[in-house]
């Protein structure tokens, strides 16, 4: 479906190593798989905070602002093994970040990350890195224009010591088509392919370290609608075929409702909520998380004179308002939440739905999209 | 300049009259655009034969992927084109006047009191050394002489319309100072400034949080319903038409391939393209449970294919397909469509509906 332009300097078939009539992803699967009888979650993150130094200090003073800004800011997170995690929020709620620190990209101020039975260091040994792979939001600055698909391929695969070296070439081939590209593409760079080819080689690239977790920052959000499908279905299809467990990183919500099986929800460097992600569409019990699923359009025109599902703007980072952070834009804000931080906290009778929000909404009775569907199931009495 | 020419089509492109989009007369028609860009690999033809109305106090969406024309369009209608683009062939009559043929200093007189533009990124398209308030008020300035604090008054007043919030004071921020959201409600008082006939808007939210998209669709909505302004609204997104636009229009390969009522079409998609993007996006209200992507990758527009520019990546195309490109034919309802076997849209739907 998306052969690559053929390379002029493609070796004739046959040159390699002979592979086997191996199954496509055997090898691949090795390493993936969900060890059976491995208790516990995949990843445990706690208290997780990252902050960025930015600003004189003077000029931070007289706005009384903070010199760091606080991008992530006390997050607690489990990823389940073989589980779809969605992170949603707006742009500034530290979405990425901590993603980027999940992946050690970032180095973190305070806080544990726990993979598996491993604590994770500040520096991670190269055994550590390998665990955690990410795919970068835009494919046009994620891969390097000077190196081609194979040589990008093998030089991660030496590096980390993948596979024995005779086999490398094989496992590039078996890595290629578990993506759905042929091996006319090993040969080629990246301008020569579209959009989400490149996307594809990317998924490649992080899944030839055979990592236990795929962080994917916004994955689709740079290609066309028809192509995004492309990738989706892939990345749907990899987590059949290999068990991967996925954190997806989206502003798009109909993309994570496709996707994820647990979705949690980031406003202003805190997680809000965590919900199965039927459950956090049919039945929101933060504020914040309700408006935003309002505002998603719709396949319909907009009622008239209908106030915006949120008001105004998200708070500057520098200025994390005291108490609850999604305050001063709530529509249920009382006296109470300006000085009392929120904890998350789970709703009665499911301890998988937490919000952190004094006043949660109760889940039946709103015109949520989806509800009839979760009302199918036999759903436990408050 | 009403009667549909239905069938009546040049190689390149289809003509189509005026009364497919219904209401009460178009404000703005654009007549078989043509706009041509000369590259090295030779010559690109963006546009290729595109014709809209858009009704008084209505909004037309629309739509396509990136590479379809859907931008180079508004452009050409605004004379805002790169200047390696040249707009080749048709007219784009703003109240019955043609704009193609008009020198710089004619259009400057109907860019701002009679056709405004909103982009998607206002921080590259606000003045970041010119306080805000007083961009708002260049325009009522000069094409309606106001005076300097007449103007200034004008600009707190669009400023309060668009929900800045405190717009005295924020008279005198600057564009960097505000946040996205706000930039672009800057930039929505700037088009209204001088009261026009039609705002084009290329994306305007596309850059926008969805909560802040929201409450910008919601203002550009009211707005069209208070002051009775149309918009001709470019975007990929096919549910923020759903919430906005009465009409819709879809582009694909610089051809215009589908449009008619913005429910209907929905509802009810004539043409294999408009089908295929709405089964490639994920649904929030939905979830099904696999995607179907359109194969294959968009056209080149240097040297298009033969017959239905679609045909290489269609599912229903036949071998009448390739021979010659089909017109925009008008059918009931309002209409159009650019497919020879537009009824087997409707099968297909029909046999998804019947598998389920």
């Amino acid at each position: 479906m998306t052969a690559a332009p053929p390379p002029p300097d493609a070796p004739p078939p046959g040159a390699t190593v002979p592979v086997g009539p191996v199954p496509a992803e055997s090898s691949i699967l090795a390493g993936n798989v969900v060890p059976p009888g491995e208790p516990g979650p995949l990843l445990t993150a706690t208290d997780l905070s990252v902050g960025f130094a930015i600003g004189g200090s003077i000029v931070a003073r007289l706005r009384h602002e903070e010199r760091v800004l606080r991008a992530v800011d006390g997050v607690d997170l489990t990823i389940e093994r073989g589980e779809a995690l969605a992170l949603v929020g707006e742009s500034g709620s530290g979405k990425s970040t901590l993603a980027r620190a999940l992946t050690g990209l970032v180095p973190l101020d305070k806080g544990e990350i726990r993979l598996g039975e491993r604590v994770l260091s500040g520096r991670r040994p190269r055994g550590d890195q390998r665990r955690i792979q990410m795919v970068f939001q835009d494919p046009y600055s994620s891969l390097n224009p000077r190196m081609t698909v194979v040589g990008m391929l093998h030089e991660l695969l030496r590096v980390h010591n993948i596979v024995p070296r005779a086999e490398v070439d094989s496992y590039s081939r078996e890595l290629l088509s578990l993506v759905g590209l042929t091996d006319d593409a090993l040969h080629a760079y990246p301008r020569q392919f579209s959009g989400g080819q490149r996307q594809r080689v990317a998924i490649a690239r992080a899944l030839a370290l055979r990592p236990e977790l795929l962080v994917a920052d916004e994955p689709v959000s740079a290609l066309d609608v028809s192509v995004q499908a492309t990738i989706l279905n892939l990345l749907q299809e990899l987590r059949r075929s290999l068990g991967l467990t996925l954190l997806l990183i989206s502003h798009n919500l109909a993309v994570v409702r496709h996707v994820c099986d647990r979705t949690a929800v980031m406003y202003l460097g805190r997680i809000i909520e965590v919900a199965p992600t039927r459950e956090l569409f049919a039945a929101p019990r933060h504020p914040y998380t309700r408006g935003l699923l309002a505002a998603i359009p719709r396949m319909a025109a907009l009622a008239d004179n209908e106030a915006p599902a949120v008001q105004g703007d998200p708070p500057s980072p520098l200025r994390i308002p005291a108490g609850c952070r999604f305050r001063t834009r709530c529509p249920i804000a009382q006296e109470r939440c300006a000085h009392d931080d929120p904890e998350l906290t789970a709703a009665p009778g499911r301890p998988a739905h937490v919000a952190a929000c004094h006043f949660p909404l109760d889940p039946p009775a709103r015109t949520i999209v989806g509800l009839s569907k979760v009302q199918e199931e036999p759903s436990p009495s408050q | 300049m009403t009667g549909p020419v239905a069938g009546g089509s040049v190689v390149g492109g289809p003509v189509l009259g005026g009364s497919v989009l219904g209401g009460s007369g178009p404000v703005l028609e654009v007549r078989d655009l043509h706009v041509e860009i000369a590259t090295r690999r030779g010559v690109v033809r963006a546009v290729d034969g595109v014709s809209i109305d858009v009704p008084r106090g209505e909004a037309v969406g629309l739509v396509g992927e990136s590479g379809s024309g859907k931008s180079m369009t508004l452009r050409a209608i605004l004379g805002i084109l790169p200047p390696e683009a040249r707009v080749t062939a048709g007219q784009v009559l703003l109240d019955g006047t043609d704009m193609v043929p008009l020198p710089t200093s004619a259009l400057n007189r109907i860019r701002g009191p009679k056709l405004a533009m909103i982009f998607q990124e206002p921080m590259s398209a606000l003045n970041p050394v010119m306080r805000v308030g007083w961009q708002i008020a260049e325009g009522p300035r000069v094409h309606l002489g106001l005076s300097r604090s007449k103007a200034a008054e004008r600009a707190v007043e669009l400023m309060r319309r668009v929900g800045i919030p405190d717009p005295e004071r924020r008279f005198r921020a600057y564009p960097h100072e505000f946040s996205g959201g706000m930039r672009q409600r800057v930039m929505i008082a700037i088009a209204l400034s001088c009261e026009p006939e039609v705002i084009l808007c290329d994306e305007p939210t596309t850059a926008l949080d969805v909560t802040i998209q929201d409450q910008i669709l919601r203002l550009l909505s009211g707005l069209c319903r208070e002051s009775g302004v149309s918009l001709l609204f470019v975007t990929h997104d096919l549910p923020v038409v759903a919430e906005l636009c009465q009409y819709l229009a879809v582009m694909y390969g610089g051809e215009i391939v589908e449009q008619g009522p913005v429910a209907e079409v929905f509802a009810q998609p004539m043409h294999p393209y408009t089908l295929g993007l709405l089964r490639s996006a994920p649904d929030v209200e939905e979830v099904r449970s696999s995607l179907v992507p359109i194969p294959g990758s968009p056209p080149s527009l240097i040297t298009p294919p033969p017959g239905c520019r679609f045909h290489p990546r269609c599912g229903f195309a036949e071998a009448d397909c390739q021979v010659e490109p089909p017109p925009l034919r008008l059918l009931t309802g309002g209409r159009a469509t650019a497919c020879l076997h537009y009824e087997r849209c409707e099968e297909s739907l029909e046999a998804e509906e019947a598998a389920r």
